[in-house]
């Protein structure tokens, strides 16, 4: 097969410069680009030169194919956007045509060349290079047949967070088999912690411990709470999973949940976890009554036994003798097919900006803490009171954009600290009566229902400033201030400085990419954005996927997000996963490295380079293997390698010089003066 | 250690005993300082909004002379808040934007000196004291500890904001200066008002909004009761110590706050003399204050961390990181 698409004889290039609307032709002189490549570049075999409005248009890729057709083409250059955008829709209209599609060439003249100068001039000499390299290269390329590689139908949710859960409960319905990885002693997430959502202020618990239980006995969905990846090998179809099951020294099959050993615990610490510093909890518990698995987890660090070897008040309670102080972690390996991160999100640390005075004033709260302070499962029983535990509020400022949309902090913004903000002037409303001031920058309410929720917020007599808050003392300049926390901002409507005396405040922390957000992509071969969150293949056409196959991304772990947009790209990542299993084996680019054993002298310098963790070394052998399935073809260790040893078919080095030398090709007219 | 030392005017005539003082403990602390000959005003705190240009090329002089006499070392020291923060701002602009280094350079060319910027590192006397010689070697020069005497922090805004070559811990609560003052034995009180601004110039523009903002100072610190306020700024002192009876005659109130520069401590806890380190030039007289010294004021236990007992409704604070000094 391979013969009837391999061009014989000398190559007969096709140039098709595209305009894209104004967006290249806007800059780039286009004609003068296709007139220069049919006169300049015809030594090298270019036989036709055509600039075309819209290349990827039906009629543009109709063009190509019946070129290849009637002039006999054996490589095609399209110099329009990246190939990121259209390489696949070129391809496909030179295979369409018979020819093998690895023979077209794209030249990037729009994302390099019209967007990023206003020079057309040199804009249009740039786009030349280009074409140039272009076409110097395509001569070298050779046939390629993609790889296929057998999709294996259990997959790996990494998060048991709302995104997490419906993913699992997504792809479980559907047959096939999951595991849920989840750190913390129960799934749930931070919905887990509130009290109500917004905007209809649905009981959150309520919503969600059904959704948790569903996971609990789904006989499709492997729960594992308490545990986290390890280490991840493999490629897209095939990934080898190991996990750690960290040891509760509770043994699961005996635990009916009962609790008693709970409520027998003599120890009670402070929270720190679930319960945001302001809770507490004993040292074997279960952060919370419907926390799924209900079997608690003990905590060696606070517990008498591992502390003093006395106690094991727990031990002799328990009816089942689930108890094991012996128990040990437990590693589980598991090969699945695809996996997705749904890991969520951090709050910004709000001692970070000491002039807000958490830490330092008893009754500055942070959101999270609000959150748990008006949940009825609380430390407080829901009840709104201040950091003494009895006294109601009189009133209460909220404060906006805490670590967002601040160049010193987070330049982003957190997507749902306004409509949090405008759901606790609400609570702090129907439960106390309290003055309420909400400073803001901007009121962001964008989703359905949310901008109706502010304006019954508004009606409900909340006071709105609008200007960021520069400072919270407790020193006070008056009598009224006497006793009370001043909050001091600039009133940018009024064109004011106010210092509005209050009782307590709320500051509206912004999210933050998890603290580890960096190694677990790495862990898994994936990028994350510069503030931290994990890259998407495409932010608008691709939003769950991500630049390695089989690894898809989910909920908050992305980037800040409410809810229901957790939740639909929950369900949006199981579709592609699911998608991905019924079509049983998978078809990857063949534009991959490999490796010349003889030549390879097993130095290793390429091995850590990989983004994609595809290289591997060869103990036995000593030498150095890529994975053909993980590599994405990028090129590092071609570039990297001082022995020349690996070659990288779509990007070998005859290939890239030629685009090169293409490049540098000086085809200046002198200027006459 | 040797550095270079840009006095600045204040130090010259009204700030006289912050010099003073600082040499003595640079002499204490084995500090090396060599003057940067023919210096220039730094321009104090308007200019720049006046002449941007101008404003930083005088500043400009300043450190093209400490470049060229920048030998064994390339430190610049200044113990005036606004001079170091002017130093710092106009290498910080130069390095960060090459026309505006090509423009204050054009002007320096003029009087034959060119800077290349970052070429010399600004810092202030405190940062040095705190972070190259230590609190420790600090401690073993204490032959007087200042116990009994309850201090305030004051840092005012220079030092601290912008702190564009970050060397302090924290631009609103940093916490050097109360290190210090406690190796020095002293009884180092929360001051809340530390990073607050002491009104600058505003006494010569608009007293009002001045007594204004010496009150805020001033008033927490009696409500703390503060024996000295303790300065590294020659502005702040000057506001405080010489503008405070005007202020207190503007409110109809009788504060009485004594202000020193944390240099004149550190020569108390030394062995020096109050002559020897200018005190007693100050218009709130600080002799009342300083007969604490050493008299042990009666042992207050320190409460015991009592153990939150069960009918105890509150809520836990937050955890704090171990450099917070303070609380409720
Ligand atoms: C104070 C506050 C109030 C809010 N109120 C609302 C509201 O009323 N309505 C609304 O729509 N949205 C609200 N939100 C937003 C909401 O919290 C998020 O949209 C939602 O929780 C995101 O879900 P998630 O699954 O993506 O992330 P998360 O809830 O953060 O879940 C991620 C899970 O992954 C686990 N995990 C993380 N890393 C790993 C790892 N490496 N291995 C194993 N497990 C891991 C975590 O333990 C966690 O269980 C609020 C947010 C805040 C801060
Ligand atoms: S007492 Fe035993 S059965 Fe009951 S929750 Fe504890 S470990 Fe499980
Ligand atoms: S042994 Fe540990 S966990 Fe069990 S009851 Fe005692 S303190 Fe609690």
């Amino acid at each position: 097969m391979a013969n009837s698409k391999t061009p014989s004889g000398k190559p007969r290039i096709g140039v098709y410069v595209c305009h894209c609307g104004t967006n290249i032709a806007g800059v780039v002189d286009v004609e003068d680009v296709a007139n220069w490549s049919a006169e300049e570049l015809k030594d090298i075999g270019v036989v036709l030169s055509r600039d075309n409005k819209f290349m990827c248009s039906s009629q543009g890729q109709e063009l190509i194919e019946s070129d290849i057709k009637e002039f006999g083409l054996n490589r095609v250059v399209v110099a329009a956007c990246s190939p990121h955008l259209h390489e696949k829709t070129f391809r496909g209209a030179c295979e369409r045509a018979g020819m093998n599609p690895f023979f077209c060439e794209m030249a990037s003249i729009r994302e390099q060349v019209s967007w990023v100068t206003k020079d057309k001039k040199k804009a249009t000499e740039k786009s030349k290079s280009m074409v140039a390299g272009a076409v110097n290269r395509v001569v070298y390329h050779e046939a390629l047949e993609p790889i296929k590689v057998p999709i294996n139908p259990t997959t790996l949710i990494v998060g048991g967070g709302i995104a997490g859960i419906q993913a699992a409960l997504e792809i479980a319905n559907t047959g096939h088999e999951v595991y849920l990885v989840e750190r913390e002693p129960s799934i749930g997430g931070h919905m887990a912690q509130f009290d109500k959502t917004f905007p209809t202020l649905d009981c959150s618990a309520c919503i969600l411990t059904p959704r948790m239980s569903e996971v609990g006995m789904h006989p499709n969905i492997n729960l594992l709470t308490w545990s986290e990846v390890e280490n991840v090998d493999g490629f897209v179809g095939n990934f080898d999973v190991t996990i750690r099951k960290k040891s509760r020294c509770v043994i699961e099959e005996d635990c009916t949940g009962c609790g008693i050993c709970v409520q027998k615990c003599p120890i009670t610490v402070i929270d720190d976890e679930f319960g945001v510093g302001i809770g507490t909890r004993k040292a074997i518990y279960t952060p919370f009554d419907q926390a799924i698995p209900n079997y608690p987890v003990l905590d060696k660090e606070n517990c008498t036994y591992f502390i003093k070897g006395t106690c094991r008040a727990c031990e002799k309670f328990c009816a089942t003798n689930a108890i094991d102080f012996e128990q040990q972690d437990e590693i589980i390996n598991v090969t699945v097919g695809n996996i997705i991160l749904a890991t969520g999100y951090d709050l910004f640390d709000a001692r970070k900006m000491p002039n807000y005075g958490y830490g330092r004033y008893p009754n500055v709260f942070t959101s999270m803490e609000f959150e748990r302070l008006c949940n009825a499962a609380g430390p407080t029983n829901g009840e709104i009171v201040l950091r003494d535990g009895v006294t109601a509020p009189k009133s209460v400022a909220i404060v906006h954009c805490v670590g967002s949309r601040d160049k010193n902090h987070n330049n982003y913004c957190s997507a749902i600290c306004c409509m949090q903000s405008l759901k606790f002037a609400h609570i702090v409303y129907e439960r106390t009566g309290a003055e309420i001031h909400n400073f803001y920058i901007d009121i962001r309410t964008t989703a359905k229902n949310y901008d109706e929720f502010y304006q019954r917020v508004l009606d409900e007599g909340t006071l709105f400033v609008r200007g960021k808050v520069a400072e919270i003392t407790d020193v006070p300049q008056n009598e009224a201030e006497e006793g009370k926390l001043i909050v001091q901002a600039e009133d940018t409507l009024a064109g004011l400085q106010r210092r509005i005396p209050v009782d307590m405040v709320i500051l509206s922390v912004g999210l933050e990419p998890k603290g580890d957000s960096d190694e677990v992509a790495h862990q898994f071969g994936i990028s994350c954005s510069s503030n931290g969150w994990f890259t998407e293949k495409h932010p608008k056409l691709d939003p769950v996927s991500t630049m390695t196959e089989g690894i898809f991304i989910a909920g908050c772990a992305t980037g800040p997000k409410d809810i229901p947009a957790s939740v639909s790209q929950g369900s949006a990542a199981a579709a592609r996963v699911i998608s991905y299993i019924e079509m049983g084996e998978l078809e990857l680019e063949p534009v991959r490295a490999s490796v010349i054993e003889e030549i390879c002298s097993g130095c290793k310098i390429c091995n850590d380079l990989c983004p994609y963790n595809a290289i591997i070394f060869i103990e036995d052998k000593q030498v150095t293997e890529i994975n053909e399935a993980l590599c994405q073809g990028c090129g590092t260790c071609v570039a990297a390698c001082p022995a020349g040893a690996i070659v990288g078919t779509g990007f070998s080095n005859e290939q890239i010089l030629a685009q090169i030398e293409g490049l540098m090709m000086d085809f200046s007219v002198p200027e006459v003066v | 250690m040797k550095y270079l030392f840009y006095p600045g005017c204040s130090m010259q005539r009204s700030a006289k005993p912050y010099l003073d003082s600082l040499k003595l403990v640079e002499k204490t602390l084995g500090l090396e300082s060599v003057d940067v000959e023919d210096w220039n005003c730094c321009g104090a705190t308007e200019f720049s909004s006046v002449n941007r240009t101008a404003s930083h090329a005088i500043v400009g002089r300043n450190l093209a002379l400490a470049q060229e006499q920048a030998s064994g070392t390339d430190e610049l020291v200044a113990a005036c808040s606004a001079c170091y923060l002017n130093l710092s701002k106009t290498d910080h602009f130069m390095r960060e934007d090459a026309d505006f280094n090509a423009l204050v350079n054009d002007a320096l060319s003029a009087g034959g000196l060119e800077y290349e910027p970052g070429s010399v590192k600004v810092r202030h006397s405190l940062d040095i004291i705190v972070n190259n010689v230590g609190y420790d070697a600090v401690k073993e020069k204490v032959t007087k500890p200042l116990s009994g005497l309850r201090v305030g922090a004051y840092y005012g805004c220079m030092i601290v904001r912008p702190d564009v070559n970050e060397r302090f811990s924290n631009p609103e609560e940093p916490y050097e200066l109360e290190d210090l003052l406690e190796v020095l034995g002293a009884e180092v009180v929360d001051f809340k008002m530390k990073t607050q601004c002491c009104s600058g110039h505003m006494t010569q523009i608009s007293s009002e909004v001045a007594y204004d903002m010496i009150k805020q100072i001033v008033k927490p610190a009696v409500e703390e009761e503060i024996d000295v306020l303790v300065t590294l700024c020659p502005m702040c002192q000057l506001n405080i110590d010489a503008f405070q009876n005007e202020m207190n005659k503007h409110f109809g109130t009788n504060y009485e706050v004594p202000i020193l520069y944390f240099s004149q401590l550190m020569g108390l806890a030394f062995g020096y003399t109050e002559k020897e380190l200018g005190i007693g030039k100050e218009f709130v007289n600080v002799s009342p204050a300083l007969a604490k010294i050493g008299k042990t004021t009666e042992e207050v236990p320190t409460p015991k961390k009592k153990k939150k007992s069960k009918s105890d409704p509150s809520l836990p604070m937050p955890k704090m990181p171990i450099h917070y000094r303070g609380g409720s």
